[in-house]
Parts: C-alpha cells; sequence; structure tokens
C-alpha cells in the first residue's frame, strides 16, 4: 500500500488535484463575475494580485499570517466593488468588446502599477504550513501540510460559494441580476447593489487563490503571479461552462490531473498546448461547456 | 389607485405619449386600448420607472412615483407583468416564484402556497425549468409571481399575446377574480380590445400618444366610432 501511495502514478495525480483546484477557483472567480454581469474579467488574476500585495506584504510588517489574510480579503473585496462602481458600470449595455478591451487595459495598468511600487523581484511570506512533503515508510509521499491547507480551502470556498447561488435569496438575486436585470428590478431586486457584489465575491474568491498560489515558497508574489494560473482557469471556465461553478471546478481540477501527467511524462513546455487542445475540443462539442445544459422550449 | 396626470414621454425627438391624463380606480380594471405603436407598453414602463417621463406626474396612493427607482416603485407593492413574460427560463418555476417572493409582506412558503393552490399546474410544474413552460403556463407563472409579492397594483401588458383563444379567455377570466378576490388596481394593456373591455371596468384608448377616449369600458365598447377607428372592431 505504501509503494502504490509513493508512486510516480499517485504523485502526479496528488499534484494535479493540487493545481486543479487552483484552477478551479480561479474558474470559479470568473463564473462569479459571468454570473452577475455576463463579463468576461480578463484582469481577475491582476485585482487579486494587488490586495494580496496591500494584505500580506504591507500588513505583513505589522500583523501576523490570518491577519494578514482577512486584511488582503477585505482589499480584494474594496478592490472588486471599487472597479464594479467606477470602471464596468459606464459599460454595461454597450458592445460587449468595450469591458474585453477595458479589463484587459486594467490588467496592463495594475501589472505596470504593483511592478513600480513593489518590483518584479518575487516576495515570499511565511505561512504556518510546511511546503514539505509527508514520508511514507521512508519514500515521500506527494502531500504536504501546505498543499492540504490548499486543497481544504479551496474545497471550502466552493462550498459556500455553491451553497450561496443554491439556497440563499441572495445567491438567486444575483443569478436574476446577470440574467434578466429589467425583469429583476420590477420584482424589487436592487441590481446595481448585486452587480457590485457580484464583482466584490469574484475579487474575493480571486484573492483567497492569490494568496495560496503567492503562498507557494517556489513561486513566490510577483505582479505577473496569476497570468499562468489565468489562462489555465479561464481555460477551465470555458471547458466546464461560464454559467456553471461546479463544471468549471470540475473541470479545472480535471485538468489540473491531465496537465501534472503531460508535464511528468511528455514535457513540462507541452502543458499549454494540451489545454488549449482541451479547450478546442471541448468548444467544438459543446460551444456553451460541458457541464452547461442545453435544454429545449416547449412551445 | 394610480393618477396619472399630463404625462409626456418622448424617445428622442419622438413623442410616445403626450399629455395623458387619467386615473386607474381600485378595485378595478382599467384597460388601456390602442393599435401598435399607440404608447400603451410606453406607459406602463414609465409607471414602473423604467422610462423617465418628460414632464407630467404618476402618482399612487399620493406617493409621487416619478423620478423613484423601478426597484424601489416594485417595492411600494406595483407589480409589472412585463410584454412577453419576463419570466426567467434558466430558473424553475420555484425559483421564478421566490424571487417573487422577495419583497413580499407574507411568508414565502405560505405566498407559494396560496400560488400553487391558485394555479395548481405551477405546483405540478415546480421544479421544471420556466423555458420548458408553454406560452399560456408562462403567462400564469408571470402573474403568480407578481401576485406573491403581495401588490395592490398589477400592471399587465399584453397577457395574451400570442395565446389560443381559449387561454386567453382563461387568463381575462383569472385576472377579474383576482382584481375583485386581492382588491386590486388592475392596469390592462391589452391589443385584444374584445377581450379586454369583457372584463374592464373603465376603458382608455390611446392613438398615437394621445388619449382618444377615456369612459366607462360599457361606453367605450358600444362606441361604434372607437370600436371601427381605434379597436379595430368592426359591426
Amino acid at each position: 500500500m505504501d509503494a502504490f501511495l509513493t508512486s510516480r502514478i499517485m504523485a502526479d495525480v496528488l499534484g494535479g488535484v493540487t493545481n486543479g483546484v487552483i484552477y478551479g477557483l480561479v474558474a470559479l472567480s470568473l463564473v462569479l463575475v459571468w454570473r452577475s454581469t455576463g463579463i468576461l474579467n480578463f484582469a481577475q488574476g491582476a485585482m487579486p494580485m494587488v490586495a494580496v500585495y496591500v494584505g500580506m506584504i504591507v500588513f505583513g510588517h505589522y500583523f501576523g499570517y490570518w491577519i494578514c489574510v482577512v486584511l488582503a480579503i477585505l482589499v480584494g473585496f474594496a478592490i472588486g466593488a471599487g472597479t464594479e462602481r467606477v470602471l464596468v458600470r459606464p459599460l454595461y449595455g454597450k458592445p460587449e468588446i468595450n469591458p474585453v478591451v477595458v479589463m484587459v487595459g486594467f490588467l496592463t495598468v495594475l501589472e505596470a502599477i504593483a511592478a513600480a511600487i513593489w518590483s518584479t523581484t518575487p516576495r515570499s511570506f511565511p505561512t504556518p504550513f510546511s511546503p514539505i512533503d509527508y514520508r511514507l515508510g521512508g519514500k515521500p509521499f506527494a502531500l504536504s501540510a501546505f498543499t492540504i491547507y490548499e486543497i481544504v480551502t479551496a474545497l471550502i470556498v466552493m462550498a459556500a460559494v455553491a451553497a450561496l447561488f443554491r439556497f440563499t435569496n441572495l445567491g438567486l438575486q444575483l443569478r436574476a441580476s446577470a440574467l434578466s436585470p429589467e425583469v429583476s428590478r420590477l420584482l424589487g431586486v436592487r441590481v446595481n447593489r448585486m452587480l457590485t457584489l457580484g464583482w466584490t465575491l469574484s475579487t474575493g474568491v480571486g484573492t483567497i487563490t492569490a494568496i495560496l498560489v503567492s503562498s507557494n515558497f517556489f513561486t513566490g508574489l510577483t505582479p505577473q503571479v496569476m497570468d499562468g494560473i489565468f489562462a489555465y482557469g479561464f481555460i477551465a471556465a470555458a471547458v466546464g461552462g461560464l454559467d456553471s461553478p461546479v463544471g468549471s471546478i470540475i473541470a479545472g481540477v480535471v485538468m489540473g490531473i491531465i496537465l501534472q501527467f503531460v508535464g511528468d511524462y511528455v514535457n513540462s513546455n507541452a502543458t499549454i498546448l494540451v489545454a488549449l487542445a482541451i479547450l478546442i475540443v471541448s468548444l467544438m462539442a459543446r460551444p456553451s461547456g460541458l457541464f452547461t445544459h442545453a435544454r429545449t422550449r416547449r412551445v | 389607485m394610480i393618477r396619472v396626470r399630463n404625462l409626456t414621454v418622448a424617445y428622442g425627438a419622438v413623442k410616445a405619449l403626450s399629455d395623458v391624463t387619467f386615473d386607474a380606480p381600485t378595485s378595478a380594471i382599467t384597460a388601456v386600448l390602442g393599435a401598435n405603436g399607440a404608447g400603451k407598453t410606453t406607459l406602463l414602463r414609465t409607471i414602473s420607472g423604467l422610462k423617465a417621463p418628460t414632464s407630467g406626474t404618476i402618482s399612487s396612493s399620493d406617493v409621487e412615483l416619478v423620478g423613484m427607482k423601478t426597484e424601489e416603485i416594485a417595492r411600494l407593492g406595483i407589480g409589472h407583468v412585463p410584454e412577453g413574460r419576463g419570466v426567467i427560463g434558466e430558473f424553475t418555476v420555484e425559483e421564478n416564484l421566490r424571487l417573487g417572493a422577495l419583497i413580499a409582506k407574507v411568508n414565502v412558503k405560505e405566498g407559494l402556497a396560496t400560488q400553487y393552490e391558485r394555479f395548481p399546474i405551477l405546483g405540478e410544474r415546480r421544479r421544471q425549468h420556466a423555458d420548458l413552460l408553454s406560452g399560456g403556463e408562462r403567462q400564469i407563472l408571470s402573474m403568480a409571481r407578481a401576485l406573491i409579492a403581495t401588490p395592490t397594483v398589477l400592471l399587465l401588458d399584453e397577457p395574451s399575446l400570442g395565446l389560443a383563444p381559449l387561454v386567453t379567455a382563461q387568463i381575462m377570466a383569472t385576472i377579474k377574480e383576482l382584481c375583485a378576490t386581492d382588491n386590486l388596481t388592475v392596469v390592462l394593456v391589452e391589443q385584444n380590445a374584445s377581450s379586454a373591455l369583457r372584463i374592464a371596468d373603465h376603458a382608455i384608448v390611446l392613438n398615437v400618444g394621445h388619449i382618444v377616449a377615456n369612459d366607462d369600458a360599457t361606453v367605450v365598447a358600444s362606441d361604434e366610432k372607437l370600436r371601427q377607428y381605434y379597436l379595430g372592431l368592426a359591426g
């Protein structure tokens, strides 16, 4: 049993799940914005990156890890809400290309500002969990206290978001505001507040993801820390379905495992090509995503 | 009661409503009739705050509605069933109703039970997505969703649009019954003038944004000139 648990295959599966939950979280944050405002946020990686710099590096001089995590998430909430109110709200009802261009521009601006203030040198901050793999029968087992922390945190966030959408009136209003803002207003839903809340929650989820990613000793925190992860998360969201939080998470985890095997058995440079191939094939088969139900209407 | 005074609404340079004045009394159905482009839908959208008027006032129970946000007007108890039903197809029947119940003054479970009792078909289809319902069922769902919020005013925009005559008759009978049982002020916009006049207490007839008649429904229904020139009813 120990031999199987410490095998190369098991190491790839566990490594894939660890990466996959991160892709799933990025995908989930994209889905949150898409479902609440119908906009693809290309700055979804950069906005949390700024929150992590402020929360973990600036406040890190004064407070311990957990207080900094809470502060970073609060900063993420503020960035999300502020972005929706100032940058995004004037774009509602405009051609679909407008928010895409604005958010790509915003991504560039945020990364440039972060580089100017904090430089591009990777920053690290201590975490309370060891990144050293556990050992079974003297052999390394591809799990550490830190990777367990990553997986458990991701699962808690995913469950909380799923419960919000499925069981609460707030989730119902968020979905309704995105699907049919005019009808929602006629039913008394304060749509503008819901749109702001969608961006707030999304950036909060993104900030938790960015904290996990930049807590990694080997990655550290840089202005571009989320760029690569965002690409995989974006593909996961598109494959799973931008309307499907569960689908995007499943797609993220499955993609994480597949790409881990590709990186281990083929070539680590081939992972992005395989990810893009998965995207193309799945979009050809199901353009609205693998987990978005296509329904027919009775007439 | 809805009180509209000297209401003018424009889309750019084009006036959709010109100096419109009328009252829609409590516990009565006021039919708003006229041909396509007469300004009927614009009138309802302006009452609901979806369209801002150029001038004029609209009040409900002495509260001025012009300048208020649509969601705040809804929270005053003014329900609007929009043209084309406005049900959210991606939601189940029950989710649509729960959305309507958010501003209700009654318990959500009680509200759902009331609507399922009133419209049994919705209870049978509660877990079904709304875009799988037939046109008549969607109309019923749309009305139930407005009613679950316990409104005092109900604005109905073309409830018979695209429905078979038998279904239209059932919908109209339901509106008449609701007006009596729920003490509602109903403003009913309809192109199907004969169906609307059959259940209405009052009627106003719009022609290119102007009111050309404002009287008891029976008087409007028996006016040959109105029937022929504005309502498309021969003989």
